[in-house]
């Protein structure tokens, strides 16, 4: 893990390949991705970008009949070939789903079941990373009165940032978000996209979006994708205003997708 | 015919249904109920039954059949959860897993006097003990596992996949997800199985013929060293339960008062029922609320 500190890239993804069974999902994918930065993955229904993101956790595994090859370098180690420790790996790259999934306990057990499990025993320090987890997430003014609510009262967009309290808890450094805002109103979604741009401050970000607006508001690098594979990968504004693949600019003034 | 008449001759009909199956049960309950309560009294409930005078009472087969089910659920129960995670999160689909969910249906079908037939076999003549209260209690659990087995499977299964990602994407080991997770949500439909499993013990005669006997010894009840032979908490003793014993005393019972005691009896035994019920999911709803912080 000390070599990651030295270069800026936390993930560097090289010629990978994935299929599930005999459908070639994502075809030779490279993708550096910059600490402290947020990176928006784009691109139509079934190009391959929750295939993407699902795979820099490794949550890809729980999917039956898949195959990768290549490499994905995470902080200079490669998960796909070397024993990698999963429970470790995911302690340090975090995720957040489509849709928020509070397990049904109250809003504190939902945030201390992380680090309770992986070894947080005292009380005080629980307390803490808990206030801490919904401070980060601006959550702790609406609920602190009511840690103890089970937590499936609270409001969907509630609910989406109690999720991401819950993956900060175990103090990552990535944080994946697969559409965290597909499920949510619109001023829940601005709430999360404020809480997006506080949060890079400390962490590195992957968003997948099917919402253009969002990337462009949020991300510093945007990549499309089509069909399973990088189309383009560049800064967000470049991408946005001076697209150099002609599909890339055909996909967002909307002439497909 | 237009769908309008159709709606309203399904909705009849669905309702006919419907005070078909409650008016039978009123009727079933109410037949047991007046014709069995007259003859319970306390004497009836804490008097040692007789095999040839009147004025007998059902004490041991009262507490051999909750202590037969005690014991049966204390093996069942953790058997036949481990069974049902092991199907619903450990077994690989492909042909063994197909031929060990046969077998679970095949054994969920068995009648209870074939199993009774095999107690006899396995946990009376091969093991040497004779009738005990433990043969009885493992050939209910070989009739009661695969029901288990089944429910948890399918209580695992229905827990929404969505709430298993969320505790792997943290970094949390499979079995701590199962263990607190997956477990915790499964939990209402897995005690329901389980309340379902006991109402069948309580009601069995066929399995524990052979297995547990026709008789109890003499018991004292202030003895509670379960080594001795007669404590009613001895494992390794012969036991007649309620089920078995209305049957006993209708079949070949020498009492002149054999209508009375098995009215009394079968009127003890669906309220011993009905009341286990009610307790086990007011104690699981308590539970449930508990873990999910629900008041």
């Amino acid at each position: 893990m000390s070599i990651g500190t030295l270069t800026r890239e936390v993930f560097d993804i090289k010629d990978l390949n994935l299929w599930y069974g005999e459908h070639h999902a994502l075809k030779s994918i490279n993708f550096p991705i910059n600490k402290k930065e947020v990176t928006a993955i784009i691109g139509p229904s079934g190009c391959g970008k929750s295939t993407f993101i699902k795979t820099l956790n490794l949550m890809i595994n729980m999917v039956p009949n898949v195959k990768m090859t290549g490499e994905i370098n995470f902080n200079g180690q490669n998960v796909l070939n070397e024993k990698i420790d999963l429970v470790d790996l995911r302690k340090h790259v975090g995720m957040v789903f489509q849709k928020g999934n509070p397990f049904p306990q109250s809003i504190y057990d939902n945030i201390a079941y992380g680090p309770r499990i992986h070894g947080v025993k005292r009380k005080k320090d629980l307390d803490e990373i808990v206030t801490k987890s919904l401070m980060d997430v601006a959550l702790w003014d609406e609920v602190k009165d009511r840690l103890h609510a089970p937590a499936l009262g609270l409001s969907g967009g509630q609910q989406q940032r109690l999720c991401i309290a819950r993956a900060l808890a175990t103090k990552p450094d990535v944080l994946l978000m697969d559409e965290p805002t597909s499920a949510l109103d619109p001023i829940s979604t601005l709430k999360i996209e404020e809480l997006i741009l506080e949060l890079k401050e400390k962490y590195t970000i992957v968003i997948v979006t099917h919402n253009m607006q969002q990337a462009s508001r949020v991300s510093d690098k945007t990549a499309f994708f089509l069909m399973g594979e990088l189309i383009e990968l560049d800064s967000t504004s470049t991408i946005f205003s001076n697209p150099k693949d002609s599909r890339t600019e055909g996909y967002i003034t909307g002439r497909f997708g | 015919m237009n769908s309008k008449t159709a709606d309203r001759i399904a909705t009849g009909v669905f309702i006919t249904i419907a005070i078909i199956i409650i008016s039978i049960l009123v009727g079933l309950f109410y037949y047991i109920l007046v014709n069995g309560l007259k003859h319970v009294s306390l004497d009836f409930l804490t008097s040692p039954s007789s095999n040839v005078r009147a004025g007998g009472g059902i004490r041991d087969q009262l507490f051999n059949s909750f202590y037969i089910l005690l014991l049966t659920m204390l093996i069942a129960v953790p058997l036949g959860i481990g069974g049902g995670i092991y199907m619903a999160e450990y077994a690989k689909p492909g042909k063994v897993t197909d031929i060990i969910r046969s077998c679970i249906e095949v054994l969920a079908s068995l009648p209870s006097i074939v199993i009774g037939m095999f107690g006899l076999l396995m946990f009376v003549n091969l093991t040497g003990w004779g009738y005990t209260i433990l043969g009885g209690a493992l050939a209910l659990t070989v009739f009661n596992l695969p029901v288990i087995v089944r429910v948890s499977e399918d209580a695992i299964r229905s827990v929404p996949r969505d709430l298993k990602e969320a505790s792997l994407a943290l970094g949390i080991t499979r079995w701590h997800t199962i263990k607190t997770v997956i477990l915790p949500s499964a939990f209402p439909s897995i005690l329901t199985g389980a309340i379902l499993a006991s109402g069948r013990v309580f009601g069995e005669a066929a399995a524990l013929l052979f297995t547990a006997g026709l008789s109890t010894p003499r018991l004292d009840y202030a003895n509670w060293n379960p080594f001795s032979d007669t404590s009613p908490l001895n494992i390794f003793r012969p036991a007649e339960t309620l089920a078995v014993h209305i049957w006993s005393v209708n079949t070949q019972g020498l009492i002149p008062d054999v209508e009375e005691v098995s009215n009394g009896a079968a009127a003890v035994l669906v309220l011993s029922v009905l009341i286990f019920n009610l307790l086990a999911r007011w104690i699981g709803s308590m539970i449930h609320k508990k873990i999910t912080a629900t008041k």
